[in-house]
């Protein structure tokens, strides 16, 4: 049985799919952390990518277009997070879930603002798949990778993107030892507000086309609750991915492999004896069980949570 | 620019900077309300109206605090502590199916007597919840707030399964929701013809207690101490894991009181929608109180005349009630924003 | 070089009448100081005398109220640390700022590349780092991972950081803290080489020794102000020492007098190394009653884990610990033994800053009658306790109401004093307790460990300052790599010897 599922592409490009908002959402908070700021408005910055991304293409504007709209909605409160966290040095936790709480209910607001009375929310036309010709046709492979939606393609190019910037390029090794020791930055003269703040903007950037993906590609409409803990699981993941693009990616994939998995154990005589509950909750137990997991061994970023103000004697 | 640290802020700085950051709320929440088309000051007369413009809009607002208060107190007691316990919405719960599970099976028969145990055994119920990502925390290290927040998910799901499965009240007409606690388990109305009940009464008694705890007992002083320097609590001999799981415990006992409450005095059943979010909100209510027990009294009914007030203004002026949400969150960033502002000052240089 | 040379030589740094406040406190007071091409002028002063004020603001990281920085005859613009470094200014700071997560070279190109230029240019740099490596004799290597690196090397790795952005004015702030003797003269030599090649260098310390051995001009700070410049030529030891603290030094008078018996003993104690810290190896210590034990030795050999274990914190992984009761080794434990604790950092672990002196009084105690009975706290008999406090100890403060950061840190470390030493301790574990004192705290600390020892208690004074410990001590033990040398009688080895021994020679003839 287990097997049976194993063995079929559909799940393969199912746990693909389930991946690619996780993806983006585990890099945005990945860069964040990586230069010493936890974005706990990840969760409301979703919902608010989500929603104005859905929004620009329902009010006519074209689907990249709405991801564009949905990454400036995001930078927009990451600006907003990162002034608060940086140069105030306020409460990472109080101001993220305020931002959370925040972006939230603006999504909400304006929705019910520009369609005050209706119940199932209007549809739009989503992302197609497409298929890269020859690739497809690998067995297995072919069409879990390379049957998507561009936004899945686009994902997978901001890993590479994201690990060649921290890993290759002077703003990487900037952003790097902004987590770890801002005075190193400060003592060559860079400005560490500017490289955390840009980091929290971009990251912020990065979760919101997360959230944008549910509606664009996945849903092809705009509900409450939609986002529905999917940022907290991309907290969780950066933790299993010990901060670092490459393991980050391998821990979405492998969480969304299970995901596909329980939605289709569902299906199976399992599914009969087991409520549906059940199967649900797993996504939020794997990820409780990966901090354990990790716990341990992480390499945290020495800085994370730090505020860091030059003037301090 | 840079922060400098102010040895001692004055009464003017500490009081003048919440106060502004309550004004601008107002103000941003107006320009919300133009933005929807309606009048800003009409608005704000229907929220004050819909909050307490009659006895009715009164007691409503008294019974929606009563939860707000439980929760805001629970992440007041945690956030002193440094304990980061975001999960109050799954301890609400935690409380809630206990109360009907006690209420509708072993102690239906024996009437009001049996109201304290019932209470009782949901604040278990809360704290066995919380306990769980605290000895995380202080065994393995994994921060609580991802935790905490993962388990309301979880938690929701429970419910969703119990009011479809074990817990379903047959008489429902096929609603999941679960069979009412007997009459002898509800709580009482704190006058006759008062739609007010006595889960409010108790709430502002454990705010007395709270504030007790915290500045009379040893606990108390442990707690303060641990939250705001572990290194220095450890170092001075005081057990800081023992604190945080005692802190944990009355934490999550206090947010479990909330679903205790609104089981027994408002709703007589469990539902998946008994709490629109009270366990969030309470983090709202905490920091406008500025962690202080006592405070959380006065923000709770604040907090829920606003929400009752935009219920009542939305039907009336046609703004979403989700103006409400948004103007309690500014104010909390905001809040945050002037705390800190009353511990530095802004220089250049 | 003489005085006459200096002076016809090109002047390569000029500060003019530099003023820096912060509130109340003026950190420098019209400062006006020169610098000559291949001159290495030593900067000497206390803690809080103001000299890292002085470098922060030839950094760029502080902005002078007053006065102006001239570097190679051009103005330097205030507030601007990219500026100072462009000027040809390299700093080595007390505290690296070096990214532990980054390889050597990753660290050394950080902020030499620009930010947005797409990639790093390893190879190129990997071969001017060589060449510097050569040049100043200075190996280490580039691909290592910084927090790997053993102090001597970090401190190389700061080094090269200022020689690879060309810098010609090198200033380094207190380089030998974290050095062994022998590691410091390792270092001198890379100065030495360094000046022969033209550069200038500004030496941070308050060692004298150092001082006379590397400088050719010696300038004082104190209280912010310059009060002296000499040709280290023409001065000596006791000079400086009394320019440094404004009068002659006088060692605290310490009669001889018949220790008693052991308090406190440890067998054969190890402990695991915490990180890059280590452990204790077999450490055999005998504190006994009226007598100070002074333990020396470079900064992270193992004080740490000593200290830990003696407070509390830590248990003993094998070995045993003698004369402290039977309950489980803590904090707790260790305060019921009677053990008066010290710590390191007064700001984060002695006290909390945002607490009263009230509740930071009776940190150890509030459990105890007559502060606390049935869990429920007796503020009075606190706040009596502290104004008892404020008033022997002599804590200047507003009151017992006002949080414990408003006090200066000798103030804070007068109430520290009292709360463990007004139950008349046994044992008193004193680790580093003058560290960033001024001259009166100082004195006031150490007469109350001499007036605690005279009465019979077992004090164990750990300190990086070798002279407070051969001034103070009755025996004198040396921590080096987590082991611990013989116990030296009082004038039984001189600093030089003892100087080896912190170095980790003798240690194998010992075992």
């Amino acid at each position: 049985m287990l097997f049976d599922i194993l063995l079929t592409a559909s799940f393969w490009a199912a746990a693909v799919r389930i991946a690619s908002p996780l993806i983006f959402a585990t890099m945005g908070e990945l860069i964040c952390e990586r230069a010493g700021v936890l974005n706990l408005g990840i969760e409301g910055i979703m919902v608010i990518g989500a929603f104005s991304g859905w929004m620009a293409v329902y009010l006519g504007m074209g689907l990249w277009g709405g991801v564009a709209v949905a990454m400036l909605a995001g930078m927009l409160f990451g600006l907003l997070h990162a002034m608060l966290t940086v140069p105030f040095g306020l409460s990472q936790h109080v101001v993220g879930l305020g931002v959370t709480l925040l972006a939230t209910s603006t999504s909400y607001f304006v929705y019910r603002l520009i369609l005050p009375e209706v119940t199932s929310p209007p549809k739009i036309t989503p992302f197609q798949p497409l298929e890269i010709p020859y690739l497809v046709d690998i067995p297995l492979v072919g069409p879990a990778l390379f049957a998507q939606t561009a936004l899945t393609y686009a994902a997978f190019a901001v890993v590479v993107i994201t690990a060649v910037t921290l890993y290759r390029t002077p703003l990487g090794l900037a952003i790097r030892a902004a987590g770890e020791n801002p005075g190193a930055v400060a003592a060559q003269g860079l400005s560490v507000t500017g490289l955390r703040m840009g980091a929290v903007i971009v990251g912020s950037g990065l979760m919101a086309v997360g959230g944008a993906f549910l509606t664009l590609s996945a849903f092809s409409s705009f509900f409450f609750e939609m986002v529905n803990g999917r940022g907290w699981i991309c907290i969780a993941l950066v933790v299993f991915g010990a901060w670092r693009p490459g393991k980050a990616l391998l821990g979405a994939l492998l969480f969304a492999g299970f995901d596909a998995l329980q939605i289709r154990l569902q299906q199976t005589p399992v599914g009969q004896v087991v409520p549906y509950q059940m199967f649900l909750m797993a996504p939020y137990i794997l990820s409780i069980l990966a901090l354990i997991l990790m716990s341990r061994r992480a390499q945290v970023p020495a800085a994370l949570m730090q505020p860091f103000n030059k003037g301090e004697r | 620019m840079r922060l400098e640290p102010i040895a001692n802020p004055g009464l003017g700085r500490r009081l003048g900077f919440p106060a502004a950051a309550l004004v601008v709320t107002v103000v941003i929440a107006s320009l919300l309300a133009a933005i929807a088309g309606a009048d800003p000051l009409l608005t704000l007369g229907l929220v004050l109206k819909g909050a307490a413009g009659s006895k009715f809009a009164l007691l409503e607002t008294l019974n929606r605090a009563t939860p707000l208060i439980f929760t805001g107190l629970a992440i007041a007691v945690a956030f002193r502590a440094k304990l980061w316990n975001i999960g109050a919405e799954a301890q609400l719960y935690a409380g809630a199916i206990v109360t009907v599970v006690l209420g509708t099976s072993v102690l239906s028969g024996m009437g009001a007597a049996a109201l304290p145990i019932v209470g009782l055994g949901a604040m278990v119920a809360g704290a066995v919840v919380l306990l769980g990502p605290v000895v995380l925390k202080t065994r393995f290290g994994v921060d609580e707030v991802v935790t905490t927040l993962l388990f309301n998910f979880i938690m929701l799901l429970l419910v969703s399964y119990l009011l479809e499965g074990p817990m379903k009240d047959p008489m429902g007409m096929g609603w999941p929701k679960s069979a009412p606690l007997d009459r002898a388990l509800r709580l009482p109305r704190i006058a006759e013809g008062l739609r007010l009940h006595w889960g409010f009464g108790v709430a502002l008694i454990a705010a007395g207690l709270v504030w007790f705890v915290q500045a009379r007992t040893t606990l108390g002083y442990e707690m303060r101490a641990v939250g705001l320097n572990p290194q220095a609590a450890r170092f001075a001999g005081i057990p800081v894991n023992g604190v945080l799981v005692k802190t944990a415990l009355l934490s999550g006992g206090l947010a479990a009181l909330a679903g205790f409450s609104e089981v027994a005095g408002l709703k007589g059943h469990l539902s998946q929608d008994l709490s629109p979010g009270f366990g969030y909100t309470g983090i709202i209510v905490a920091m406008l109180a500025l962690l202080h027990p006592l405070g959380v009294v006065v923000t709770a009914i604040f907090v829920a005349g606003i929400f009752v007030g935009a219920d009542s203004m939305s039907r009336a002026a046609g703004v979403p009630t989700y103006i409400a949400d948004m103007m309690l969150a500014t104010g909390l960033l905001l809040m945050v924003l002037a705390i800190g502002l009353t511990k530095f000052r802004v220089v250049r240089g | 070089m003489t005085a006459t040379d200096h002076k016809a030589q090109e002047i390569v740094l000029r500060l003019d009448r530099i003023t820096k406040r912060f509130g109340a406190l003026t950190a420098n007071d019209a400062i006006s100081l020169t610098l000559a091409r291949g001159e290495v002028i030593a900067l000497l002063g206390e803690n809080g005398a103001g000299k890292t004020t002085l470098m922060n603001i030839l950094f760029g990281q502080y902005t002078a109220d007053e006065g102006q920085v001239e570097v190679f005859g051009k103005p330097l613009p205030p507030g601007n640390p990219r500026a100072a470094l462009a000027a040809g200014l390299g700093m080595v700071h007390q505290h690296f700022t070096l990214a532990d997560n980054l390889t050597v070279l990753e660290n050394i190109q950080l902020g030499t590349v620009p930010l947005w230029r797409a990639a790093l240019g390893q190879a190129k740099a990997r071969a001017k780092l060589a060449q510097l490596a050569a040049d100043f004799g200075l190996g280490v290597d580039p691909d290592a991972r910084v927090g790997s690196l053993t102090v001597g090397e970090r401190q190389r790795v700061e080094i090269l950081k200022a020689l690879y952005r060309d810098a010609r004015i090198l200033i380094l702030d207190e380089p030998t803290a974290v050095l062994t003797p022998q590691e410091s003269d390792a270092l001198f030599d890379t100065l030495r080489r360094a000046v022969a090649k033209g550069l200038s260098i500004i030496f941070i310390s308050h060692k004298l020794h150092e001082v006379m051995a590397l400088s050719s001009r010696v300038v004082v700070l104190r209280h912010g102000k310059l009060v002296g410049e000499v040709e280290t030529a023409g001065t000596d030891r006791h000079a400086l020492a009394a320019m440094m603290v404004g009068a002659e030094v006088t060692p605290p008078a310490v009669t001889p007098i018949t220790p008693g018996p052991a308090l406190l003993t440890l067998r054969e104690v190890s402990t695991p190394s915490i990180g890059a810290a280590p452990g204790l190896n077999a450490v055999n210590l005998a504190l006994r009653a009226g007598q100070i034990t002074g333990l020396a030795g470079v900064s992270g050999n193992g004080q740490a884990a000593l200290s830990d274990l003696i407070s509390g914190l830590i248990s003993p992984q094998s070995g045993s610990l003698e004369g402290v009761g039977r309950m489980r080794w803590s904090s707790r434990a260790a305060i019921a033994a009677g053990i008066a604790r010290i710590p390191e950092d007064r700001h984060k672990t002695g006290t909390i800053a945002d607490f009263s002196l009230t509740e930071n009084a009776i940190l150890e105690t509030y459990t105890q009658a007559p502060y606390s009975r049935w869990g429920l706290m007796n503020w009075h008999a606190a706040e009596e306790q502290t104004r008892h406090l404020i008033e022997t100890y002599d804590v200047r403060c507003p009151g017992p109401h006002g949080p414990i950061r408003q006090l200066s840190g000798g103030n804070m470390q007068k109430l520290i004093l009292g709360r463990v030493l007004d139950a008349a301790p046994r044992i008193i574990l004193a680790n580093q307790p003058v560290r960033g004192l001024d001259i009166g705290a100082i004195s006031y600390v150490h007469s109350q460990l001499l007036a605690a020892r005279n009465a019979g208690a077992a004090v164990f004074l750990i300190s990086e300052d070798l002279d407070e410990i051969m001034a103070l001590s009755d025996v004198v033990h040396v921590i080096s790599e987590g082991q611990l040398s013989p116990e030296f009688q009082r004038g039984e080895k001189t600093a030089a010897e003892l100087g080896l021994w912190m170095a980790g020679q003798g240690f194998d003839r010992a075992a």
